[in-house]
């Protein structure tokens, strides 16, 4: 289990203060204070960690978030930022003595500009919602991570999610044009704008993937795209995972960049089947869903001379989506697919770590190694193309000694990935799962360094508090 | 997730079940954007994985309810939209239902809701008394707008009196127990539940369905001893009336399954179809259960009797768009979603649909009563979104959401009214002078 920063007993002391100060800042329906109503937010995506938080706010405007940000701030008192709680790392896991702020109620489209290809929205419309919004013009907003129909922007900026078509359209980050942030004193500031490269120092970059770290961020401008003229799907199936993990390193090797390449090995198509019901392959021990985008004759191609690629590795079967709703299907089951993993087990760890393309084979015959060492068992789902491994380790978490199992599981494949040269999380965050690996990856300068920064705009270590780094020798918090 | 009950606990079945329930939910998230509540309210109380966790906590420490808890169940309205986008298979209903009966039992309402409860749950499904209460409604009409306050009391008592129709149809003697004959040649049998609240509401449904079926030669039974089918007072909690009025039934249809035999046993309300599917777990753990599960086996919601019998249309296409509204307990409840709009197209329609389908329209059986001012909002954003699909009229296959999105420019009718019009029958009320 994480070790959580010894609680402020001062602020614990004048809770009942706290609150009475929080209601009158807000409307009274946006504070909730009654220990059995702040449960259901003790926890996010990685409900294997928890902790009742002092209070739960949910502000409807920026002038509220920085109302609450400033009397926090004036007040030493942590604050934990919250979008819809899909973190798998923790990111939104409260402290007993931090103010939760919600930013779901925030969810309303100020502007949609299609000229100029941005939309301006708020940080808690989720992430599904900007692409319904502009769909029926054409358009999309391209980074789809699988939790996209809950996941709110606010958080994909703060995490730079990324998702399935992020191979050609790239992540969070590559489509963000501007924020606005809300330091910790409650001062609001407006960093980017309305199109890409505004001057000066890359404000939005250092933003961008910093968990709440730095600051709060309230509205969202985003990069919108027209849609593709057309896309297909298409399933290749393998005898075993090694081999579809060398056809994916064969296919990236061509030079053909699909819009998106995703692995899944025989639990995960399984669970995923039961509920998509999509024609995933059922005899498979691997497969691979591989879109492809254009006209007719450019999809057409690009198939055939992915097709050919496959042919060499002695595919169980290959099947190309013949209409809109079987590849619909097929990205239904592959969204769903870690809850569909719930199914067959009580409980999962997600781990998120990156590695080469090239060592896909290795990786994955090591993490089947290590699952039977461990005696835990492990579905494999990720984005193949960009070498984003997504190993669902499944535990029990109602016997502990099956959860302890499962974290030390995830730590080696953590560990295996920044030793063949990858890194330790592709798009989920550091959150409070992997900090204390990160000494693992970055030197001791490197993270004094990254500290810094933080302490620059959060000098009392109020945000968000215990998050991406290091609890020991932190002056700043008292483990 | 990980859940904390003791041995104890787990050895009544319906916390084992509970149990088992919460132990597939994995705290993923991905049904919360899709809960009609949330939207509205943005509060993670407000959501189904709030509310799982709100019921977890509550079953697993057995203190009685507190307000707490039941003001967010409460909202909850059943329907059923977070099990489409569960990945998981996590059987909400069944969690909320024992939710809702744990409460029923352990928390002392404040009177006023208590009283209202009772009168929705004795009159409601009763023919004869909703008749009454209705036609007293009418006279009372006219004071809606005089009573005063934002009180919750206030604004039910205007919402019930709102929903009351102006004029009540006269009963329908077709509807009283009996046998209709197929036309022509035998092809079928099939036992009609004729529900309670629709039947006073509108005949009409019935009749149509009565109507289509026997034209296509099927003997439609309408057994005596069928009554409501439970669904009213299951979702407000109420255990022994719900299983009593489902008992009834199932004692009714098991006859007529062990004399001259059923092929389905037809809802044409959606709510009340996804309860008889789900008798046979409702008895789980009584005696009749094996003939609960046989009815429950028989029930199927009128299109997927169309289809079965192969529904075909007699008449010259109508020049006229339907916006198909999606009741939850078909396309939630009962995983129906193509079906109605399938069978729709094959009749000559041009059928719409409205954007944002799988929310609610805040009819949701009672909850428009219990909780006017999110149903009234949901309301509002419905009929927004069938506006803009420009049809002529709106077809739905659940009474509840018929009376909810009355009284709006576009008429209403039930899927079945229309099918019936096509092959044959009369044209619904109302829809003169279009198409
Ligand atoms: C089933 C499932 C599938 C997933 N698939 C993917 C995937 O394909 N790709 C991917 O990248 N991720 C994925 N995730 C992880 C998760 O959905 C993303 O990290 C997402 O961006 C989190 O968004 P959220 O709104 O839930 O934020 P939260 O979980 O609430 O918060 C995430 C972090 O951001 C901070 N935060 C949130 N909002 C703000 C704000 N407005 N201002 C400042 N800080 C804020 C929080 O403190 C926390 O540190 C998945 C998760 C689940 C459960
Ligand atoms: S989608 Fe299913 S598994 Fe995920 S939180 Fe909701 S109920 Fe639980
Ligand atoms: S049944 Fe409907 S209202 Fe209730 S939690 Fe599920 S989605 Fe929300």
């Amino acid at each position: 289990m994480i070790a959580l920063p010894a609680p402020k007993p001062e602020i614990l002391a004048r809770r009942d203060a706290i609150l009475a100060d929080l209601a009158r800042l807000l409307p009274a329906d946006s504070v909730i204070g009654e220990t059995l109503r702040l449960r259901p937010y003790e926890t996010d995506g990685l409900a294997a960690y928890r902790q009742i938080p002092l209070a739960v706010v949910l502000p409807r405007t920026t002038a509220e978030v920085a109302a609450v940000l400033r009397y926090c701030h004036a007040n030493g008192i942590r604050v934990v930022p919250r979008g819809a709680g899909t973190s798998l790392s923790g990111g939104a896991l409260p402290l007993a003595d931090a103010v939760v702020i919600g930013l779901m109620r925030m969810n309303t489209i100020r502007e949609i500009n299609y000229e100029d290809r941005y939309a301006i929205v708020g940080a808690g419309v989720t992430n599904i919602g900007i692409t319904k919004a502009v769909e029926g013009d054409g358009f999309f907003y391209a980074p789809d991570p699988s939790s996209q129909l809950a996941c709110m922007i606010g958080g994909n900026v703060m995490m730079n999610s990324g998702g399935a078509h992020c191979l050609k359209y790239g992540v969070t980050a590559n489509n963000l044009l501007g924020v606005t942030f809300v330091t910790i004193e409650g001062e609001v500031i407006e960093i980017g704008g309305t199109h890409l490269d505004a001057a000066g120092y890359d404000w939005l970059g250092l933003i961008t993937g910093s968990e709440g770290q730095l600051g709060l961020v309230t509205e969202v401008t985003v990069r919108i795209l027209r849609g593709p003229e057309g896309a297909r799907a298409m399933l290749a199936a393998f005898s075993s995972v090694e081999i579809a993990g060398a056809a994916v390193d064969a296919i990236i090797g061509s030079g053909i960049i699909p819009v998106a390449l995703e692995f899944m090995d025989r639990p995960c198509i399984h669970a995923c089947e039961a509920f998509a019901h999509a024609g995933y392959p059922l005899d498979a021990e691997a497969m691979l869903i591989i879109e492809v985008e254009g006209s007719v004759a450019e999809q057409d191609m690009l198939l055939d001379r992915i097709r050919g690629i496959c042919a060499k590795f002695d595919p169980i079967s290959m099947k190309v989506a013949e209409s809109a709703e079987q590849s619909a299907a097929i990205w239904k089951g592959r969204k769903g697919a870690f809850g569909a993993v719930g199914r067959i087990s009580p409980d999962y760890l997600c781990m998120d770590g990156t590695i080469p393309t090239g060592e896909l084979p290795h990786v994955l015959k090591r993490i089947s190694e290590m699952s039977a060492q461990y005696g835990l068992g492990v579905a494999n789902v990720f984005h193949a193309g960009d070498g984003n491994l997504h190993p669902l380790i499944m535990f029990d978490a109602n016997d502990p000694d099956s959860f302890r199992r499962a974290e030390a599981f995830g730590a080696d494949i953590l560990k295996l990935c920044v030793e063949v040269g990858g890194c330790l999380t592709g798009e989920h965050g550091v959150g409070v799962e992997k900090r204390d690996l990160m000494t693992t990856q970055f030197t001791r300068a490197e993270l004094t360094l990254q500290r810094a920064i933080k302490s620059a705009f959060d000098p009392e270590w109020l945000l968000n508090t215990a998050k991406v780094f290091p609890l020991d020798d932190n002056p700043k918090i008292a483990a | 997730m990980q859940t904390n009950f003791t041995a104890e606990q787990l050895r009544d079945p319906d916390t084992a079940e509970s149990n088992r329930i919460l132990r597939t939910c994995v705290h993923c998230g991905m049904c919360t954007a899709t809960c009609p509540t949330f939207l509205l309210l943005g509060d993670e109380l407000d959501s189904p994985r709030g509310r799982i966790y709100l019921i977890k906590d509550m079953l697993e420490s057995g203190r009685p309810a507190s307000e707490l808890e039941v003001r967010h169940v409460d909202r909850c309205l059943s329907c059923l939209s977070c099990m489409t986008t569960c990945p998981s298979g996590v059987n909400y209903m069944h969690l909320v239902d024992h939710a809702r009966t744990y409460i029923e039992e352990t928390y002392k309402r404040p009177w006023p809701e208590r009283m209202l409860r009772g009168v929705l749950a004795r009159v409601l499904p009763s023919p004869k008394l909703f008749r009454l209460s209705l036609k007293a409604a009418a006279l009372a009409r006219p004071l809606e707008p005089a009573i005063p306050g934002q009180s919750m009391l206030a604004q039910r008592l205007r919402g019930m009196l709102a929903l009351a129709p102006k004029a009540l149809p006269a009963p329908d003697p077709m509807q009283e127990a009996q046998v209709h004959p197929a036309e022509g040649e035998r092809r079928g049998r099939v036992g009609l539940l004729t529900g309670c609240a629709q039947k006073v509401l509108n005949p009409e449904i019935n009749a149509a369905t009565i109507r289509l079926l026997t034209r296509m030669g099927i003997e439609v039974v309408i057994t005596p001893g069928q009554g409501c089918c439970g669904a009213l007072t299951h979702h407000m909690g109420q255990h022994e009336r719900a299983m009593a009025a489902a008992r009834a039934n199932i004692r009714a249809w098991s006859a007529e399954i062990e004399g001259q035999g059923l092929d389905a046993i037809v809802v044409n309300a959606s709510g009340c179809g996804t309860t008889l599917k789900d008798y046979g777990f409702m008895f789980r753990e009584e005696p009749d259960a094996e003939d609960a599960a046989r009815v429950a086996g028989l029930a199927m919601d009128i299109t997927e009797v169309l289809e079965k019998f192969a529904y075909a249309p007699t008449r010259d296409e109508p020049a006229m768009t339907v916006a198909y509204h999606s009741a939850c307990s078909l396309q939630h409840g009962q995983k129906i979603t193509a079906l109605p709009k399938q069978l729709l197209a094959r009749a000559g329609f041009k059928v719409k649909e409205p954007a944002e389908g799988h929310i609610c329209c805040g009819s949701a059986g009672t909850y428009n009563i219990l909780q006017p001012a999110i149903a009234g909002q949901l309301r509002t954003r419905k009929l927004e979104n069938i506006r803009r699909t420009k049809a002529d009229v709106i077809a739905a296959g659940n009474i509840g959401c018929m009376t909810q999105l009355a009284g709006d420019a576009m008429p209403v009718v039930h899927t079945v009214q229309l099918l019936d019009w096509m092959a044959g029958g009369p044209r619904p009320e109302g829809l003169d002078g279009i198409g």
